[in-house]
């Protein structure tokens, strides 16, 4: 069987997939992907299924070589990425030799790069998936010396880019009401809305923390409230009274009140956003939710569409910045 | 005296999730009701629905809301609500009574003393009192198969701390407001401790890796230092617990 060698991880590299549902009822949150819409991204651009695991590398990626020829695809937050010296594209798949030197370094912007394999990565399974759940402990940050065996592969097409908007800088997350958005009185909502807010350095899998310009959003009443399920994308506001946007391996309940949850469909940009970055929330109703979400489900099955062959190997293109792959998107790897 | 029942209330929660609230503060009826009320919704097999969960005292589902439209799937949640006394059902079937040896007070648990002024007893009183208490996983969450049980005598209706213990070991048991939490993994916690145990919550290298499911009944029977010292040491015991079917 193929194998991808790690030769040396980042800090966050670890194997991710779409999670493992349906144990909520026991206390163990989902997880998988911090971003979903690049784990998409990269099984279009290898035209395979998006529930096949792919390597998600927090801030930065890592060496790596391979056992045998393979399909790769790069999405995500921008890295700088090379093939034995040569850039690579963002956003793009392309074939690695065997035996060739796969280079990732730190993200230029956004927080989370991905790195799918062609065949997905076929190391052993938990409750039915691959995702590694660093807040419960099953699985692991990956090292150098760790063999990721890899599925057989039934694609051949690489040379593929796909334009991807920006959602790796921050900007406008829209929110539902939720469990406990009636006890903020209607000031504080509208306050809410037009507060500009701040990732701060407190950020990973489980949640990012916002810092408010300004006064928090802490209620009085907070401490008595039941403890309750919480989802993805769910706003607690602790005590301090500034936010944290759970994210896939949260805690599976939560007694902090809920000032509202985000869309599915802009998660990965909360996911996304860097320290510092800028977040602004705007409520909608239930109506403009379910149209947002249909929308982007619609275009993230559709994604394989959208997928077209790179215009020149990037292997060749000594600058790739002076490149403009497909129109409005420029691929992120500059040239050393 | 608590209060009567309020009927259940449906909320939206996240943009693919409704939860179904028998009451806004724990009672042994609206936690019966959230059990028996999520296994009758298993039961339906709704097709859109794709997973659910009880806590407290509310019935989570997790839908596909493109699947199933939110009016819809709140018309067959009040259908079904309307078919029965959910207040009134029985405790689930399948359950098992669990007998987790535990070592109170010292420096197992260093706040027995503070936690039993609170509720009015001696530190041998309250381990009497705790020891002997039938409890009853009330919910899972938090982290994987960790317990809130209930429910002690209303004299253990003590607060929460009002600063938080920085950590308390995995397998710790703290109090507070009626009810045990056994720690599954190290962690912070605003509850008092006031025992150990070298029960594990969550065991991954198991086939099936939650030890406890909601409606099982555990007694935290005490046991000395030493006795725990063994426990500890063997490993091909969950901490010394026993099990047997609950009638």
């Amino acid at each position: 069987m193929t194998a991808l060698l790690v030769l040396s991880a980042g800090a966050g590299v670890t194997v991710q997939d779409q999670g493992r549902p349906g144990h909520i009822g026991l206390g163990l949150s989902c997880g998988g992907a911090a971003d979903r819409l690049a784990l998409a991204e990269g099984a279009a651009l290898l035209r395979q299924s998006p529930d096949l695991a792919a390597l998600e590398m927090a801030g930065f990626g890592g060496s790596f070589t391979a056992t045998g020829p393979l399909r790769i695809a790069l999405t995500g937050a921008p890295m700088r990425a090379t093939l034995d010296g040569a850039p690579l594209a963002w956003n793009a798949s392309h074939a690695l030799p065997s035996g060739a030197r796969l280079e990732i370094g730190g993200a230029q912007s956004g927080v989370y790069g991905y790195l799918s394999v062609g065949g997905g990565f076929a190391t052993e399974t938990f409750l039915g998936a691959r995702a590694t759940h660093l807040a419960v402990g099953i699985g692991r940050g990956l090292a150098a010396g760790d063999r990721l065996p890899i599925g057989a592969d039934t694609g051949d097409v690489v040379g593929l880019g796909l334009a991807v908007a920006d959602r790796f800088n921050g900007g406008r997350v829209r929110v539902i009401a939720s469990l406990q958005t009636a006890l903020f009185p209607e000031a504080e909502i509208a306050r809410f809305q037009a507060t500009p807010f701040h990732r701060d350095a407190r950020a990973n899998r489980q949640g990012v923390r916002l810092l408010p310009d300004g006064d928090g959003f802490g209620l009085a009443s907070g401490q008595s409230i039941l403890s309750e399920i919480i989802t993805p994308g769910d706003i607690q506001i602790p005590g301090d009274g500034a936010p944290f946007v759970l994210l896939p391996e949260a805690q599976t309940t939560g007694g902090y009140p809920r000032i509202g949850t985000v869309l599915p469909a802009d998660l990965p940009l909360v996911a996304q956003c860097p320290a510092g970055g800028a977040l602004r929330f705007a409520f909608v109703t239930l109506e403009e939710a379910m149209a947002l979400h249909r929308t982007y489900q619609t275009a993230t099955a559709q994604l394989s569409r959208h997928c077209a062959p790179l215009l020149r190997d990037p292997r060749d293109m000594p600058d790739l910045l002076s490149y403009q792959l497909i129109s409005g998107m420029i691929t992120g790897t500059e040239d050393a | 005296m608590q209060s009567l029942d309020p009927s259940p209330q449906i909320h939206a929660l996240g943009l693919t999730g409704l939860l179904v609230r028998f009451s806004d503060h724990l009672t042994d009826a609206a936690n019966r009701a959230a059990i028996a009320f999520r296994a009758a919704v298993e039961a339906e097999a709704w097709p859109g629905v794709e997973e659910t969960s009880s806590s407290l005292a509310a019935t989570y589902l997790r839908f596909d809301p493109l699947r199933l439209s939110h009016q819809d799937l709140t018309a067959k949640l009040r259908a079904l609500l309307a078919q029965a006394d959910w207040y009134a059902a029985p405790a689930p079937s399948g359950r098992r009574l669990w007998r987790i040896p535990t070592v109170y007070g010292g420096a197992h648990g260093p706040q027995l003393a503070e936690a039993a002024g609170l509720a009015g007893q001696s530190e041998a009183e309250a381990v009497a009192t705790l020891s002997r208490a039938r409890m009853r996983v009330l919910t899972l969450g938090f982290a994987p198969g960790q317990p809130y049980l209930g429910e002690l005598p209303e004299q253990w209706n003590i607060p929460r701390q009002n600063s938080v213990t920085p950590q308390v070991p995995a397998g710790a048991l703290v109090v507070a407001v009626r009810q045990f939490v056994l720690f599954a993994n190290p962690s912070p916690t605003g509850w008092r401790h006031i025992g150990q145990t070298a029960f594990r919550c969550f065991r991954a290298e198991c086939a099936d890796p939650f030890t406890l499911r909601a409606g099982d009944e555990v007694e935290f029977c005490a046991v000395t230092p030493a006795e725990f010292a063994n426990l500890q040491a063997d490993s091909r015991s969950n901490g010394g617990a026993s099990v047997e079917p609950l009638a």
